[in-house]
C-alpha cells in the first residue's frame, strides 16, 4: 500500500472513528440502576492474582483497543465488506484469483527482504525463485506456478525479523482497519509497507507516465490491493457468537505470532 | 474348491433376508467421539450448490428493548431465508446448542433443503447469544417451554416478513440436537395455535432430558482433563496453543463453528483429549450463554449487579470466571432460583422433568407427523435413553448404528432419508 494511500486511509479512518465515538458518546450514557453489588461468583474468588490465564495478555491500552475493534467491525460492515462484495460480484472468480496472485507476488518482496535479514538462505532462495517463476511463467504474477511445482510460499515479515533478533511483542494493539497487532508488529508493518512503497514507486517509474497518471496508477493499485487483501480473508466480526470475541482473537493473535517466531 | 466356497458364500448372501432388505450402513466413522468432532468427510457428503438464493432477515422482536452498549453488535436479531422462485414448501430449521443461523452445519442444511426444492428459514438457537439479547422474553435460556414460545414468535414474525414475497404450499419443521427437542415442543405448540399446521416435523439427534445431556457434556470435560479440574487452566492453554497453530497455518480460522474440527484435524488428540475437547467446546458455548444472559438480565451472577459495561470495558476476568462455571452451576444458581421465584412450589426435580421429551411423551406417541433420526451411539444420551425413542416413535424412528452426536447428519444416506421423509 502506498505511503500516501496509507496516510489517507489512516486519516480518514481516524475521522470516521472520532465521528463514531462521538456519535456513541452522544447517543445515550448508560444508566446505572442502583448501587453496585458484588457478583455471586465474584472475580476476587475465582480469579487468582498470581496465576497466568490462557487469555491473559499485556494489553495496557485495552480500553482504546476495544473501541478500535468496534470501529473496525463497523468499518468492515458498512464500508469494507460492501465494497469487497461488489468487487466479487463484478469480477469472475478466475480473475479475482489472478488479482490475488498478482498482489501476492508483489508482496513477496516482504518475504524476500525479511528472510534475508534473518539470514535464512533457504527461505530467501525459495522466495526469490518463486518471484522469478511467477513473474515469468506466471505471466507477471497472475498465476502462482511456483506453489504447484513444490515451492511453497514462505511468510516472513519485519515483525518476525525483530522477533528473530530478540525483540518482544510489547503491548497488544488493535490498529484501525489493519486489526490485531503489537508494538513490535506495528513497527514491522510500517517497515514492510515502506519497502513495498519503494519497490512499487520504482516499478511505476518504469512506466512512461506523467505525474498525474502515476498518481492514478498508485492510488488505483493500492485500492485494488486493499480490496483484494480483505477478499482473501475469511474472518467476519462477531461470527464467533461469543461475548468474549475480543479476548479470543487477542489470545490467538499473540500466541500464533509467538509460534511463528519459534517454529519458523 | 475356492470357487465353490465363493459360490456358496454369495448364495448365502443373496438369500439372507437381512442383507436383501437393508444394505449395511456405510458412514465411515465408528468412534462416536470422533464422529461428533469430525462430522462427515467431504467424500460422504451430497453435492451441494456453491451459492444459493439466500438473504438475511432482520427481525425486531421487542420494539422497546435496548441493547446494552457492550453487546452493540447484537442490536439486530437475524435469521436467513433461502427462497425458490415459484411455489414451494417452506421449512424452518432450528440450530443446536449455542448455534447460529449461519453456522456451517446450518448453512449446509439450508443448501440441502434448498436443493431439494424448499424455501428455507434458518433460526439461531435460543441458547445463542444474539437470541438471548434480541429474541428471548425472559433472557434466561434453557427452559424449553419458554424457549419454544420465543422461537414460535420469531417464526411468526419471519413469516409475516416474507409471506408477500414467496409462495408457500405447506410448512415443515426440523432441528438438530437441542433444536430437535425444541422442534417437538414447537410442533405441540403449533397444534394449539395453528399458525403453520406443520405437515411434517423431523427431530434430528435430540436429547431426551436436557438436564441429563448437559450433565454428560459437563462431565466429559471434568473427567478427562489430565490431572483434574485444577488443571483446567493448563488444558485451556493447550487448546489455545493448538488452535493458534491452526490459526498460524491457515492465516485465519472459521471461528464460527469448525474450530473443534480444526484442532482435531491439524493436531494430535488422544481419546481422553477428544472427550475433553467436546466437553471444552460445550463449556465455551455455556460460557457465552451464561455471561450474555447475566449481562442483559443484570442478575449479578458473574458481573456485579448494576455495573454497566460499555464498549471499552474489559471482560477478560469475567471470561475466566465463566470458564470455571459449568452448565449445572448455572442451573442450580441462576436457572432454578429464577423459575422458583415465579412458582414457589416448584421443586428442582419437577423443573428437570419439564425439560425432557418425556413430559410430552403421549403427544409424541400419538402424533404421526413427527419423525426422528438418531444414532445408537449418540454421546449425549444416557445408557438406555435411545430405547425411549424406539418405544415412543416406533416405525417413525430411524436409528443408525453409528454417527455419534450429529456426526452423520449430512452424510449422503442420512440426507436422502431426511428429504424422503418430508417428500413422501
Amino acid at each position: 500500500m502506498g505511503r500516501q494511500t496509507l496516510n489517507a486511509m489512516v486519516a480518514r479512518g481516524f475521522v470516521l472513528f472520532v465521528f463514531i465515538v462521538m456519535a456513541h458518546g452522544c447517543a445515550s450514557a448508560p444508566v446505572q440502576k442502583g448501587p453496585i453489588q458484588p457478583a455471586e461468583r465474584p472475580v476476587s474468588e475465582f480469579v487468582k492474582p498470581n496465576v497466568t490465564y490462557p487469555i491473559d495478555a499485556y494489553d495496557p491500552l485495552e480500553s482504546v483497543n476495544r473501541r478500535i475493534y468496534k470501529f473496525n467491525a463497523l468499518f468492515d460492515k458498512y464500508v469494507y465488506l460492501p465494497v469487497v462484495s461488489a468487487y466479487e460480484f463484478i469480477l469472475p472468480v478466475p480473475v479475482q484469483d489472478m488479482v490475488s496472485n498478482f498482489f501476492n507476488n508483489l508482496h513477496e518482496v516482504r518475504n524476500l527482504v525479511n528472510s534475508a535479514l534473518q539470514l535464512k538462505g533457504g527461505k530467501a532462495c525459495i522466495t526469490g525463485t518463486r518471484m522469478v517463476v511467477n513473474t515469468t511463467l506466471g505471466i507477471g504474477g497472475l498465476f502462482d506456478v511456483a506453489t504447484g511445482i513444490g515451492l511453497p510460499k514462505q511468510n516472513e515479515d519485519f515483525g518476525q525479523t525483530l522477533g528473530f533478533y530478540g525483540v518482544g511483542p510489547g503491548a497488544y494493539l488493535v490498529l484501525p482497519i489493519f486489526g490485531p497487532s503489537s508494538v513490535r508488529d506495528t513497527t514491522g508493518l510500517v517497515f514492510d509497507l515502506g519497502t513495498y512503497e519503494i519497490m512499487t514507486t520504482e516499478m511505476i517509474g518504469w512506466l512512461d507516465l506523467n505525474s498525474d497518471e502515476k498518481n492514478a496508477v498508485t492510488w488505483g493499485s493500492d485500492a485494488v490491493d486493499a480490496i483484494d487483501t480483505r477478499h482473501q480473508q475469511s474472518f467476519r466480526y462477531y461470527e464467533t457468537g461469543s461475548p468474549f470475541e475480543y479476548e479470543l482473537i487477542r489470545a490467538l493473535y499473540l500466541k500464533s505470532r509467538e509460534k511463528i517466531m519459534v517454529e519458523n | 474348491m475356492k470357487n465353490t466356497l465363493l459360490l456358496l458364500l454369495s448364495l448365502a448372501l443373496l438369500t439372507s433376508p437381512a442383507w436383501a432388505e437393508e444394505p449395511p450402513y456405510e458412514y465411515p466413522i465408528v468412534n462416536p467421539y470422533e464422529a461428533t468432532v469430525i462430522g462427515t468427510p467431504a467424500f460422504g457428503r451430497p453435492e451441494l450448490p456453491a451459492k444459493i438464493r439466500v438473504e438475511p432477515l432482520d427481525i425486531k422482536v421487542f420494539g422497546d428493548r435496548e441493547t446494552p452498549d457492550v453487546f452493540w453488535y447484537w442490536n439486530t436479531f437475524r435469521c436467513s431465508l433461502a427462497y425458490q422462485k415459484g411455489k414451494a414448501p417452506l421449512i424452518f430449521i432450528v440450530a443446536g446448542t449455542g448455534g447460529s443461523y449461519n453456522s456451517s452445519n446450518m448453512i449446509l442444511l439450508q443448501k440441502i433443503f434448498y436443493k431439494a426444492g424448499f424455501h428455507v428459514i434458518n433460526l439461531s438457537s435460543p441458547t445463542a447469544a444474539d437470541f438471548i439479547v434480541g429474541a428471548s422474553a425472559t433472557q434466561i435460556p434453557g427452559n424449553i417451554a419458554d424457549d419454544t414460545r420465543d422461537l414460535y414468535r420469531v417464526m411468526d414474525l419471519a413469516w409475516k416478513q416474507v409471506k408477500d414475497r414467496i409462495e408457500v404450499s405447506e410448512f415443515y419443521l426440523t432441528g438438530y440436537s437441542l433444536g430437535g427437542a425444541q422442534s417437538a415442543f414447537l410442533a405441540k405448540l403449533d397444534d394449539e395455535k395453528h399458525l403453520f399446521n406443520f405437515k411434517k416435523v423431523l427431530l434430528i439427534n435430540p436429547p431426551v432430558s436436557l438436564y441429563s445431556s448437559a450433565r454428560i457434556l459437563d462431565d466429559m470435560l471434568v473427567e478427562n482433563i489430565p490431572g483434574g479440574m485444577d488443571h483446567l487452566n493448563e488444558f485451556f492453554d493447550q487448546m489455545m496453543q493448538k488452535l493458534s497453530r491452526v490459526y498460524k497455518r491457515m492465516g485465519a480460522i472459521d471461528l464460527s463453528s469448525n474450530f473443534l474440527y480444526d484442532i482435531y484435524k491439524f493436531e494430535t488428540v488422544d481419546k481422553e483429549g477428544l472427550e475433553a475437547l467436546i466437553g471444552f467446546s460445550f463449556r465455551l458455548s455455556a460460557s457465552n450463554m451464561i455471561f450474555t444472559s447475566d449481562v442483559v438480565t443484570n442478575t449479578g451472577y458473574i458481573k456485579p449487579k448494576n455495573l454497566v459495561l460499555t464498549t471499552g470495558d474489559s471482560t477478560t476476568d469475567y471470561a475466566k470466571v465463566c470458564m470455571h462455571t459449568s452448565f449445572l452451576d448455572y442451573f442450580n444458581q441462576v436457572f432454578y432460583p429464577f423459575f422458583r421465584a415465579r412458582q414457589p412450589d416448584l421443586s428442582k426435580q419437577a423443573l428437570i422433568d419439564s425439560l425432557s421429551l418425556r413430559s410430552i411423551e403421549d403427544y409424541l406417541r400419538n402424533t404421526k407427523k413427527i419423525g426422528l433420526v438418531h444414532n445408537e451411539d449418540d454421546i449425549i444420551l444416557a445408557p438406555g435413553e435411545i430405547d425411549f425413542f424406539r418405544q415412543v416413535f416406533g416405525s417413525r424412528a430411524k436409528i443408525y448404528p453409528n454417527g455419534g452426536h450429529c456426526g452423520n447428519m449430512i452424510y449422503i444416506e442420512n440426507v436422502g432419508y431426511m428429504i424422503n421423509f418430508f417428500k413422501s
